[in-house]
């Protein structure tokens, strides 16, 4: 077993992980870091193949997905701030008005 | 200047007529009689130039009419013809204005009377100072829309309204010759200029210048109360007494004379069309006056007079005189005016009283009135030397001369009867005993000066409105003042046989003899009337009764009325009815079916689009209610539920890449 594989099946393993705690935990923050968890994952995946295939493009997109995530995170948690001084709750199973 | 003449006339009319009801009101006539005043010193002022200078022009105005070939202008011609008719308009037409301020006085349509007065003198002078035929017939036909207007003043009364609906039906009869005169003119000349026409005049055969002549005549037939088209002079005597003065008696009814003089080169051509003329006028003559004789409305017999002595007018245009035609139009129009003035005096003194039955000896009470009126009987009766005289007899010496013997014994026969009527009108209205109902006896009274002021001053031309322009006969100043417009089959001759003749033809014994004719025949009939009315009042109800037949049929008009009734107006109704009921069942049934037919199609397309079209939509409709319900369960606000679904949609999408085999 390489180090290819090592970090393939840790990065697919991350990205489970990430996808079980955005669909199961209730916090929003928690929610938003499991969010961080599958980008890395993915990030991970992306280098590894890069490096298999000797092609840079995969880092290029790596390095950008960390550009989109410091956004998103910055923009995710303004979000729950805001939620949170409007409603004394961050659990996002209570909000729920987005709905028929 | 000339444009003033018909100008100001249509200002005063166009004053009263805009904000006469509002506020103007009872000072009508300062306006009207204002502009008539002007315009006849317009009329004075341009007559005396053309005196100085005789020589005719034209003034154009602008082009009203333009569309090529045919191209109309408004332009006035002055002529000795436009002239002198001008100058009779004006002046009449003044001088009754004034008198309609106390005859129309306290009436409720004083502006309005005003306000038509104006207009119909505006008409009127177009009519004669038009230099063509279309402008002319502008004239003619404002003229007929203002005798409407007047007869029908009082329109609240039936018979008024009736008899302007007649006297504007019958006139269009004529109307429709003149019209067809004026197609056949212009289909000739391609002008209707009055000067091309008549320079081309000579280039027309036969056959087309009487057919002109013939029309133009139906024209002056249905204007100017010719038989057959004479009936509804007689009944526009509905109209205001000043209205038949100035309107079916001094002016408009000549327009017709005034037209045949006008078109004199044509019927220079048209021996047919004259000689039928002359037979109208004399026959129209003779009919009028028997009628009249046996009357007993004071205006019928006036009008019948009318009638009458328009006959003359156009037997003397038919036998080739119509310088004596002209002038006894001048003539006609100051007696014929002061007899309708002075008979409206004595209606409005009698509180409109117009049976002669119930008058008599009026002269005790109305001198001045008795007095005009005395003139002018004798003027229209032909007793010299008053202005009747002259004209009349020249034209019975014209007839005479020019071999229309026959004619010549009716217009004696007639100058006969004339003098018996109006001497008997007179003796019944002023002299004898008074047959006055009593309740009106005591409020009998000489007229106001308005009145009293324009019956001198027509007495006045009716006593030297003949011996001045007219002698001696034949050669007076008027003839030769008329003549340079006149171009008659005489005027010819004269020309043919040379000035010799002219010279020498002095009063000879036949113009004597002819001369002691009429005189007589005046004579005879003043005392006809004298003996029958005056000496002996019983004898005209015996002779009635002996002559029961005869009486009957003049005391009914010949049942010319009935006898039109019968035969065109009922037939016509009938026909009309008929159309009516077919317009009502087969038209109408027509339209009614078709949107019958609309009504049905609507409904039952409407039941369509509910049944149907909306039926469609709604359960289009009710699909989605019904979808809706299922699918909305699926957005359930909780992201997660989101979350999980799009990470089953990747995890499809991922699995099924190793089944679907993909190229790039």
């Amino acid at each position: 077993m390489n180090l290819d594989t090592i970090t393939l099946i840790f990065g697919t393993g991350l990205f489970f992980i990430g996808i079980t705690g955005v669909l199961i935990r209730r916090n929003a923050i928690v929610v938003l870091m499991c969010i961080e968890l599958i980008l890395n994952g993915v990030n991970l995946t992306f280098i590894t193949f890069s490096h298999i295939h000797g092609n840079l493009a995969g880092q290029v997109a790596a390095i950008f997905v960390i550009v989109v995530a410091a956004a998103e995170a910055a923009v995710g948690l303004a979000i729950v701030i805001a939620v949170f001084r409007r409603h004394p709750s961050i659990n996002i199973d209570e909000f729920n008005v987005l709905k028929w | 200047m000339v444009a003033l003449i018909p100008l100001l006339p249509a200002l005063g009319a166009a004053v009263n007529g805009l904000f006469g009801r509002r506020y103007i009101k009872e000072n009508a006539h300062w306006v009207a009689v204002g502009a008539c005043g002007l315009s006849f010193l317009a009329a004075v002022f341009t007559f005396t130039s053309f005196l100085r200078e005789p020589q005719s022009y034209e003034v154009r105005m602008f082009e009203w009419i333009a569309v090529d070939p045919l191209r109309i202008e408004l332009a006035f011609l002055v002529d000795p013809l436009s002239m002198l008719m001008a100058m009779v308009v004006t002046g009449v037409g003044f001088l009754i204005h004034i008198y309609s301020i106390g005859y129309m006085h306290g009436d409720g349509g004083y502006h309005r009377y005003f306000a038509y007065l104006n207009l119909f003198m505006t008409a009127m002078l177009l009519l004669v100072l038009a230099n063509n035929y279309l402008l002319m017939f502008l004239g003619w036909e404002g003229v007929g829309l203002c005798s409407y207007l007047l007869i029908g003043f009082w329109f609240h009364k039936d018979s008024a309204a009736n008899a302007a609906k007649k006297a504007f039906l019958v006139n269009r009869i004529g109307d429709a010759g003149f019209i067809l005169a004026l197609f056949l003119i212009y289909g000739q000349c391609k002008s209707l200029v009055f000067h091309d026409v008549m320079s081309q005049a000579h280039a027309f055969s036969t056959g087309l210048a009487t057919a002109i002549g013939i029309l133009l005549f139906v024209g002056a037939m249905g204007k100017s109360a010719q038989i057959p088209l004479y009936v509804w002079l007689p009944d526009a005597m509905e109209g205001p007494t000043s209205v038949s003065a100035l309107i079916h008696a001094a002016t408009m009814v000549t327009a017709g004379v005034y037209m045949v003089a006008r078109n004199s080169a044509i019927y220079a051509l048209a021996p047919a069309a004259l000689n039928f003329m002359a037979s109208v006028g004399a026959i129209t003559a003779l009919f009028a006056a028997s009628i009249a004789l046996v009357q007993r409305d004071i205006k019928k017999v006036l009008a019948y007079s009318t009638v009458s002595q328009l006959g003359y007018m156009f037997l003397s245009c038919g036998v080739g005189a119509y310088v004596s035609g002209m002038f006894h139009l001048m003539t006609h129009a100051f007696f014929k005016g002061l007899l309708f003035l002075g008979s409206g005096s004595v209606i409005h003194a009698l509180g409109g009283e117009q049976d002669m039955q119930h008058m008599g000896g009026l002269r005790k009470h109305m001198p001045i009135t008795a007095a005009t009126f005395t003139i002018a009987t004798l003027a229209i009766a032909g007793i010299p030397p008053l202005a009747g005289f002259w004209s009349k007899d020249e034209i019975l010496a014209e007839t005479f001369k020019n071999g229309h013997k026959l004619l010549w014994g009716i217009g004696a026969l007639t100058a006969l009867m004339t003098s018996f009527y109006m001497f008997r009108l007179l003796f019944l209205t002023f002299y004898g005993k008074s047959r006055v109902h009593h309740d009106k006896e005591h409020h009998l009274h000489e007229s106001p000066r308005t009145i009293t002021i324009p019956l001198s001053i027509l007495a006045f031309l009716s006593i030297f409105g003949g011996v001045l322009p007219g002698f001696p006969p034949e050669r007076g100043w008027i003839h030769g003042f008329l003549s340079p417009a006149i171009s008659s089959v005489h005027h010819a001759k004269e020309i043919l046989h040379g000035a010799a003749e002219h010279g020498a033809h002095a009063l000879s014994l036949l113009d004597l003899t002819l001369m002691a004719v009429s005189i007589g025949a005046a004579l005879m009939g003043l005392a006809a009337a004298w003996y029958f009315y005056l000496i002996r009042p019983a004898l005209p109800g015996q002779w009635a009764s002996r002559l029961k037949s005869i009486h009957t049929l003049l005391f009914n008009k010949y049942w010319v009325d009935e006898i039109y009734l019968s035969v065109f107006v009922r037939p016509l109704l009938k026909l009309c009815n008929r159309l009516w009921d077919f317009d009502l069942q087969g038209i109408d049934g027509i339209v009614n079916g078709a949107s019958r037919v609309a009504v049905k199609s609507a409904e039952e397309s409407g039941r369509f689009d509910l049944k149907f079209i909306d039926g469609v939509i709604n359960d289009i409709g009710k699909l989605f209610d019904k979808w809706h319900d299922i699918l909305r369960r699926w957005q359930t606000g909780f992201v997660q539920n989101y979350a999980l679904v799009m990470v089953i949609g990747v995890l499809v999408l991922a699995t099924s890449m190793f089944f679907i085999p993909y190229h790039f």
